[in-house]
């Protein structure tokens, strides 16, 4: 490799301590998969575990299906290359979690049975309803996926020193099996494995940087304007343009509440009191992480240099990994290439049985069948959902080899954000939202996104090496998330039913008292 | 179930408590965080100033926007565990 002869880093040579640790941990999260198989009987516990997760744990299990690789690499990378400006998104992560707080986790546990779309669908025509919000669902789903899914090649092609292709393979038989046989019950458990590896590996790898600065932070701020110059501690050039920060900033704090893997999450647990209380711990945990990657770049850059690790990788994404082995020599470096990889696997699991659950629990059992599939039905179309998902997760993965697809991330929100989050808040709060309303509101909002972002300089000018863009902004929530409103506001208006405000008393009740212990949340 | 029409009296004054908090605390959270990008795009120089050797007001508030979105869920989730969850569980009975 001819990274090695500039630099002295093992990273991009097989590692056999990332080997072992990688292993214990498929080995366990299979074994766990194998207990969770024989409690997954009916759909109850495919998609919900039996409704029988603790606040606590699923508070975890939030955090570990937020974190991606994408935060703990990438923005440690960021903060390690530009310094203050890579904090902004660290703040950015985390500021969506109080608004699925206050206005979404408890209704969506009260109102809905699996998906956001029970929520949606509930007074509304479930025909168009549910099509079109499994269409944001699978749009969002698949996006985040193709990131992951490139990610996860070239990363562990990085760091495991194995070709690209094999990686995702990996990955996308992994996720097929915990999902598949596990249900919700192991993909939880995956992500509370994940959670608390990636927690500890960020803490300790923090906590060991500033051991070098006296464990003061502003001793290893001031070290790196020392260095670098006071501008790393200002604003730079990242938000040249205040309206491209604020459309990234809706997308990720509004589409944090319109994500579907997030949002089945609160389904797990027994009530909305433990919905409640599971973000409360989720947000202490991601915010804590986020904190803490404001060490683990200001550190990287002082200890590792922006130079160096942009010589690795030029995204900077090898920041983190970069600073474990000079902090803890090639066995710390090996674990924490090992907790990449479980993040990566996690997440994937997460966003594959969100996507299974749109489409067999939405289009098939509803759309289809009209409701009148067997349990026994509901389960099988679930399990193959999930493989045909996880096959389509792999093609994507590879096709999308090499290609710039960090983009896709912000993509992924700004969907949620527009197609996702305003039908399930109008359902839910708005009497006179009507099947029109939501159903021209979550079209319009995956469609608007879809194109702006094709016309935005993401695509023409970053990818396309067009000159210009036709349209300004890089992330395009800040247009396509009120239109989205709007289009649900006018066209409820324009098409009023009465039936639709009647039954809208229901959801009211239900909203703060639930449905009855044993009743059937769907009927 | 059907509610009795004072429960249901009181169920509609609990809910219209549930949702200004919600929209209160909302409100703020979006304040604070959209706050937060417009003094990073329109006051560069305030947000570079050292307040310590080593701190800047920018890395500060950035601290403090996860702090507060801590302090904000913290507020929300005590009053609802208190007051919103014992008001409820009145209403079931």
């Amino acid at each position: 490799m001819p990274i090695a002869a500039q630099v002295a880093t093992r990273i991009g040579e097989p590692n056999t301590v990332a080997m072992g640790f990688f292993f214990v941990f498929i080995a366990t999260t299979l074994g766990i998969t194998f207990w969770a198989a024989r409690r997954t009987r009916t759909t109850e516990h495919f998609y919900a575990a039996g409704r029988s997760i603790g606040p606590r744990q699923n508070g975890i299990a939030l955090a570990g299906d937020y974190m991606s690789a994408a935060s703990f690499l990438g923005i440690a990378g960021l903060v390690s290359t530009t310094g203050f400006d890579g904090l902004i998104y660290s703040t950015g992560w985390l500021v969506g979690w109080p608004i699925v707080l206050f206005l979404i986790a408890e209704p969506l546990r009260n109102l809905g049975k699996y998906t956001f779309a029970d929520v949606v669908a509930l007074r509304l025509q479930q025909t168009p309803v549910r099509l079109a919000a499994a269409i944001g669902t699978l749009a969002t789903v698949a996006l985040y996926l193709i990131a992951q899914m490139v990610g996860a090649g070239s990363l562990i092609k990085l760091l495991f020193g194995i070709p690209y292709e094999t990686a995702v393979i990996i990955v996308g038989v992994a996720m097929i099996a915990y999902v598949m046989f596990g249900g919700m019950l192991a993909t939880t458990w995956v992500q509370i494995v994940k959670a608390v590896l990636l927690l500890s590996g960020a803490a300790i790898l923090a906590f060991l940087v500033l051991l070098k600065f006296g464990l003061n932070p502003a001793a290893l701020f001031g070290a790196a304007a020392a260095k670098y110059g006071d501008g790393v501690l200002a604003p730079g050039k990242l938000v040249s343009k205040p309206l491209d920060a604020i459309s990234l900033g809706m997308a990720l704090m509004f589409g944090t509440a319109g994500l579907p893997h997030i949002l089945m999450r609160f389904y797990t647990v027994p009530d909305a009191a433990a919905a409640r209380r599971s973000v409360f711990y989720a947000t202490g945990l991601i915010g804590t992480f986020y904190l803490m990657t404001f060490i683990l770049g200001f550190g990287a850059m002082v200890l590792v240099g922006p130079e160096v690790i942009k010589s690795v990788e030029p995204g900077g994404n090898m920041a983190a990994p970069l600073l474990a082995e000079l902090l803890g020599g090639t066995p710390f470096l090996g674990f924490i290439s090992a907790v990449a990889f479980a993040t990566i696997l996690a997440v994937v699991a997460g966003l594959t049985l969100s996507g299974a659950a749109a489409l067999s629990h939405d289009l098939w059992v509803s759309v289809v069948r009209k409701q009148h599939a067997s349990a026994a039905e509901q389960l099988a179309v679930a399990r193959i959902a999930t493989i045909g998902l996880g096959i389509v997760g792999v093609v994507l993965g590879i096709s999308f080899k090499g290609q710039n697809v960090a983009f896709m991330v912000g993509l992924a929100f700004a969907i949620a954000a527009s197609a996702n989050f305003p039908a399930l808040l109008m359902s839910i709060f708005w009497r006179r939202f009507t099947t029109a309303g939501a159903v021209s509101s979550m079209l319009v909002g995956t469609t608007l996104t879809l194109v702006l972002i094709y016309l935005s300089p993401t695509v023409q000018v970053d990818l396309l090496h067009h000159g210009s863009a036709w349209f300004p902004l890089k992330n395009p929530a800040l247009v396509s998330m009120p239109v989205s409103f709007l289009t649900g506001i006018v066209m409820s208006l324009l098409r009023p039913n009465q039936a639709e405000a009647t039954g809208f008393a229901e959801i009211e009740r239900r909203v703060h008292m639930g449905v009855a212990t044993g009743a059937d949340p769907a009927a | 179930m059907p509610l009795s029409p004072s429960h249901a009296e009181r169920l509609r004054t609990l809910a219209g408590t549930q949702w200004r908090i919600a929209v209160a605390l909302t409100a703020t959270m979006i304040a604070i965080y959209f706050g937060f990008i417009l003094l990073i795009a329109f006051a560069k120089p305030l947000m570079g100033h050292l307040i310590v050797p080593g701190l800047s007001v920018g890395i500060l508030l950035g601290a403090l926007v996860i702090v507060c979105s801590w302090t904000l869920t913290w507020v929300y989730v005590r009053w609802a565990n208190t007051y919103y969850d014992a008001e409820l569980d009145r209403l079931r009975k």
